[in-house]
């Protein structure tokens, strides 16, 4: 970069601050009144698990990453090396 | 018929106090019978930014628990006599505030009072709920700034659900006062500018006031900007406010960067 695009690129730091607080917000809307959605549904799809599968509780990670458009929730459960397969046929 | 306002905005420091004596004094200026009343129980301003500290007996307090008669604790301005002040109390916990006892307080200031101010503490606890609970008007106060802009949405969202007029499936009036405003930050793109905190809150803009000496000198003085510096930047924003919350229809003019000579020669470069 030039020594022009360093006086020009300078601190433009208030779009960031937009994009930030719309991506934050819109969430936060939605999460007032049902904020236990995510301990809900992480109950909820490890019972379903350890309806087939042994797991242990300890090994269970849970991420959120929120976006624009579209969030991800990441469940990781650890399976045991030799799946003890509960009622397998 | 009585309005009850309240100022509010979630983060603390934003202006919340001098907006409440500028915008009740400005209101006052114009003809309406005004109470502010103080809400921050155990920290409070609005006294001291109003220049009445050392005529304070009674609080809300003592109102709300029936020691002393809503008439001994008001205090007349002495600059205009149609604006009154009710005191926070500064040693007592904001615990002494009860529900029918802030009802009934206000319900009598209702009966006296064309505009009823309720200054909010910062936050979300007791003391703002409070404050909020009777309002049927909201001016939200926000700096155009990250933490203040995410506080006031909350606010926004609390408004609509947890006050009596909520309760009753009405609405409160909403209205948003950027203060703290610095045009020639806002044009080089280091603030969020008006139109982005407006996008983002959906709410009603009430006014905008210019970040400005003047406001501080007020407070330093005990006056409201709006008597202490009548034909200033900031109190014609507050004025004009005042104008637009009595539903006059004022067009906003967002603030331009006044520009000396030296910083149109040089530039963004000038500090």
């Amino acid at each position: 970069m030039n020594l022009l695009g360093l006086f020009f690129k300078r601190r433009s730091s208030a779009p960031v601050a937009r994009e930030r607080l719309q991506v934050l917000l819109a969430h936060e809307r939605i999460a007032t009144g049902h904020s236990e959605l995510l301990a809900k549904l992480q109950e909820e799809i490890i019972q379903v698990i350890a309806r087939h599968i042994k797991i242990d509780r300890e090994h269970v990670h849970v991420k959120l990453d929120r976006g624009r458009d579209t969030s991800t929730l990441e469940i990781d459960v650890d399976l045991p090396a030799v799946m003890p397969l509960m009622g397998a046929r | 018929m009585a309005k009850v306002l309240v100022v509010t905005s979630g983060k603390g420091g934003v202006g919340k106090t001098t907006s409440t004596a500028a915008l009740g004094a400005a209101l006052a200026q114009n003809g309406a019978n005004v109470v502010v009343v103080d809400f921050d129980v155990g920290l409070r301003n609005l006294d001291l930014v109003m220049g009445a500290e050392r005529r304070v007996v009674y609080d809300l307090i003592n109102v709300v628990q029936g020691d002393a008669k809503l008439a001994q604790a008001l205090i007349r301005d002495k600059r205009i006599e149609n604006l009154s002040l009710l005191p926070a109390s500064q040693t007592r916990d904001k615990d002494a505030l009860t529900n029918e006892g802030v009802a009934r307080v206000i319900g009598e200031l209702r009966e006296k009072f064309d505009w009823v101010i309720c200054d909010s503490p910062a936050g979300i606890e007791k003391g703002a709920m409070l404050a909020m609970y009777h309002a049927d008007v909201a001016v939200v106060v926000t700096n155009p700034e990250v933490s203040s802009v995410r506080d006031s949405d909350r606010i926004i969202g609390m408004l609509d659900s947890k006050t009596a007029r909520a309760e009753k499936g009405e609405r409160v009036e909403k209205h948003l006062l950027l203060t703290r405003y610095d045009p020639g930050r806002a044009a080089r793109g280091e603030m969020l500018n008006v139109d982005d905190v407006l996008e983002i809150l959906s709410i009603p803009l009430l006014g905008i006031i210019p970040e400005s000496q003047e406001v501080l000198q007020a407070s330093n003085i005990g006056s409201p900007v709006t008597l202490a510096n009548p034909n200033g930047v900031a109190a014609r924003a507050y004025f004009e406010a005042a104008r637009r919350l009595g539903g006059e229809k004022i067009e906003v003019v967002v603030p331009m960067e006044r520009k000396g000579f030296i910083s149109r020669l040089f530039g963004r470069r000038v500090a």
